[in-house]
């Protein structure tokens, strides 16, 4: 029996994916950041920063499958003057979550954490590896900034804005491949929403894949003569609650959408921040407090009802409850 | 920049300790029991059996071992020490209210609303804690990240972390014994304050940690076994430590949980949420060498 000398394709490394967009901004940063360094828990090929063990091999820090060791250690680096960013899948990033905790966010240190592989956007590895408690998790922690960007372009702008910024910031990337809604003209500030489509009937706020499913809504509902506005909520944490204020002012119903449980996220957030400013209906798009499954994430973004009919469907029904209320 | 303090500029030669180096540091340790006896008497609760047994580890790494002053508590080259098992914070209140890193009446106000002196240590309170601590194994794996980040920048500043036993019972402390060891990263010396006695009951019945020095050989620590309260052992262990090439250093110090305070000594109840009496703070303090005056004065002034 002979081996096939050729290494096996690795699946799901190519491709548009946010995570590959992430993994070639941090590369291409490398040397505006000096102080900058890249942990692993041997999942470079997964999380894109393979990019950087090419590029930058001397500050690229292997910790074997050890994440909690990884995250604390973190703290260390960033304690002695480095910049670190942690990268593992989003799953692993719950299980060192107490390390986060202490030794990042306690001790106020400038440390980045950058997930991917969150949601069911992980597809077909089931529901073990689909962390969508992540968000919920993380926004808990006090002083931890919460990013999930939509697309290729808005995650490496955030990549560079992750590390300017001073404090620790969890970020998700993503596996699949994503759709490119932004333009070079495309500019990303932490903390500020962005209305990138406008509407009149009912607000659509959405982070990370859901960005471009709830466009799709819009367009479906745009067929029916209705007007959806479009929310790009790329921070969690903190959230822009001036635009949230401002867009229930304008058209007074939201539906919020996510790929991530609908308790705690994204919907959390609008909730709260809606709640105590300018109290209107809203309808959570999400996964309905269930584990994930197999299946490809197109496929389970149906089965689990993120998909843009059923973003649409709950835009009408927002709208109704709001001639109601 | 970096601003490297050499160690002879604070110790002698480890074989011939300077003299009245023993001295200095066996009264500082008994200050630094004094101390935390007062403290958690005040408090009204805190873990004084483990802040007992790891005073002289701790008065030999801040009276001779450890580059760092006062006046170089931000220097980038200064050594760093991790207090790694948090709970002992009143031990390291003391040792630091010793060397002048802090007030040590300020300190006495440990565990109470508005005090910087928290149950356990936190570096958003008191600048000088190199980090906080609080959840076993964590101070491990940052003081592991600091021996990182200063090899990778080529200082020349040595890392010491101080474990418990019990909290060699988290799986994160072996995730970080091995990327040590992996990295060669002789700038991280872990001590082992190993008092035999955790929370609820000895080591043993909960779970068993022997043979603790083969489990560091094998992951290709350099190991010493000493006694934990023997000044010139610890001085002379710490040092060869220091010398060690190409492997991190653990030294496993024996310790009596309690000790200088006869009737904690060994018992597992003295481990934590004890509240003191004024008569077992005083019977604590006389056995510590305390004059009955100076109790009174520790004692009856208001704290806070």
């Amino acid at each position: 029996m002979t081996l096939s000398a050729e290494a096996p394709a690795l699946i799901g490394t190519s491709g548009d994916s946010l995570r590959e967009a992430f993994g070639k901004a941090l590369s291409g940063l490398a040397n505006e950041f000096p102080k900058l360094v890249v942990l692993d828990a041997d999942i470079a090929g997964g999380t894109g920063v393979h990019h950087f063990r090419k590029s930058h091999p001397a500050r690229f820090l292997q910790f074997g499958i050890a994440e909690q060791n990884m995250m604390a250690a973190a703290g260390g680096l960033a304690a002695v003057g480095l910049l670190p960013v942690v990268t593992t899948f989003a799953v692993f990033c719950l299980r060192a979550i107490e390390q986060a905790r202490l030794s990042l966010a306690y001790t106020r240190r400038n440390a980045k954490i950058v997930a991917s592989h969150p949601g069911l956007d992980v597809g077909p590895d089931g529901g073990s590896a689909q962390a969508l408690e992540d968000l919920a998790a993380f926004r808990a922690i006090p002083g931890m900034t919460v990013i999930s960007p939509a697309d290729p372009t808005e995650t490496a702008l955030a990549t560079r804005a992750i590390l300017e910024f001073d404090g620790p910031v969890y970020m998700r990337t993503g596996r699949s491949p994503a759709r490119r809604l932004f333009g070079n003209d495309y500019r990303f500030e932490i903390g500020k929403g962005q209305i990138i489509r406008d509407g009149r009937d009912v607000t659509i706020v959405a982070c990370g894949v859901e960005v471009a499913r709830a466009l799709e809504a819009a367009e479906l509902l745009a067929a029916e003569g209705i007007g959806a506005r479009v929310v790009n909520m790329a921070t969690i944490k903190p959230i822009d609650t001036a635009l949230l204020k401002r867009c229930a002012k304008e058209t007074g119903a939201f539906v919020t959408a996510e790929d991530h449980n609908i308790h705690g996220g994204l919907g959390g957030a609008v909730a709260e921040a809606l709640a105590q400013t300018r109290p209107c209906p809203i309808e959570f798009i999400g996964v309905k407090d269930v584990f994930g499954a197999s299946g490809e994430p197109e496929e389970l973004a149906e089965a689990f009802g993120l998909g843009a009919g059923t973003i649409a469907k709950a835009a009408k029904k927002v709208i109704a409850r709001k001639r109601k209320s | 920049m970096l601003k490297a303090v050499p160690k002879e500029a604070t110790a002698a030669s480890p074989l011939k300790p300077a003299p009245g180096l023993e001295n200095e540091i066996a009264a500082a340790a008994r200050f630094v029991r004094q101390h935390v006896i007062a403290s958690i008497h005040h408090a009204g609760s805190g873990h004084p059996g483990g802040s007992l047994s790891c005073a002289d580890i701790l008065a030999v790494l801040f009276g001779s071992e450890l580059n760092v002053w006062p006046s170089s508590a931000d220097d980038p080259a200064r050594d760093r020490f991790v207090l790694s098992k948090g709970h002992a914070a009143p031990a390291l209140y003391a040792i630091a209210a010793h060397h002048g890193f802090c007030d040590g009446k300020a300190a006495l106000a440990l565990r109470k609303l508005g005090s910087r002196f928290q149950g356990h240590p936190h570096i958003g309170d008191l600048p000088w804690v190199e980090t906080s601590t609080g959840s076993l194994g964590q101070g491990f794996s940052v003081a592991l990240g600091m021996a990182m980040g200063l090899k990778l920048q080529n200082s020349p500043a040595r890392v010491y972390a101080l474990l418990g036993d019990g909290e060699l019972q988290e799986g994160e402390v072996w995730e970080a014994a091995m990327c040590a060891a992996h990295h060669k990263l002789d700038n991280l010396c872990a001590i082992i304050d190993y008092n035999k006695l955790q929370s609820d009951a000895r080591n043993d019945a909960i779970m068993r940690l022997e043979p603790l020095a083969a489990k560091w050989r094998a992951f290709d620590w350099a190991v010493a076994e000493i006694d934990g309260h023997d000044i010139r052992a610890l001085l002379t262990t710490l040092r060869r430590a220091g010398a060690t090439r190409d492997r991190p250093s653990v030294i496993i110090a024996h310790t009596i949980k309690g000790k200088g305070v006869p009737y904690m000594e060994n018992i597992p109840a003295w481990h934590g949420s004890v509240k003191l009496t004024r008569e077992q703070t005083e019977e604590a303090l006389l056995a510590l060498e305390m004059p009955r005056r100076q109790i009174k004065e520790y004692l009856d002034d208001p704290v806070g």
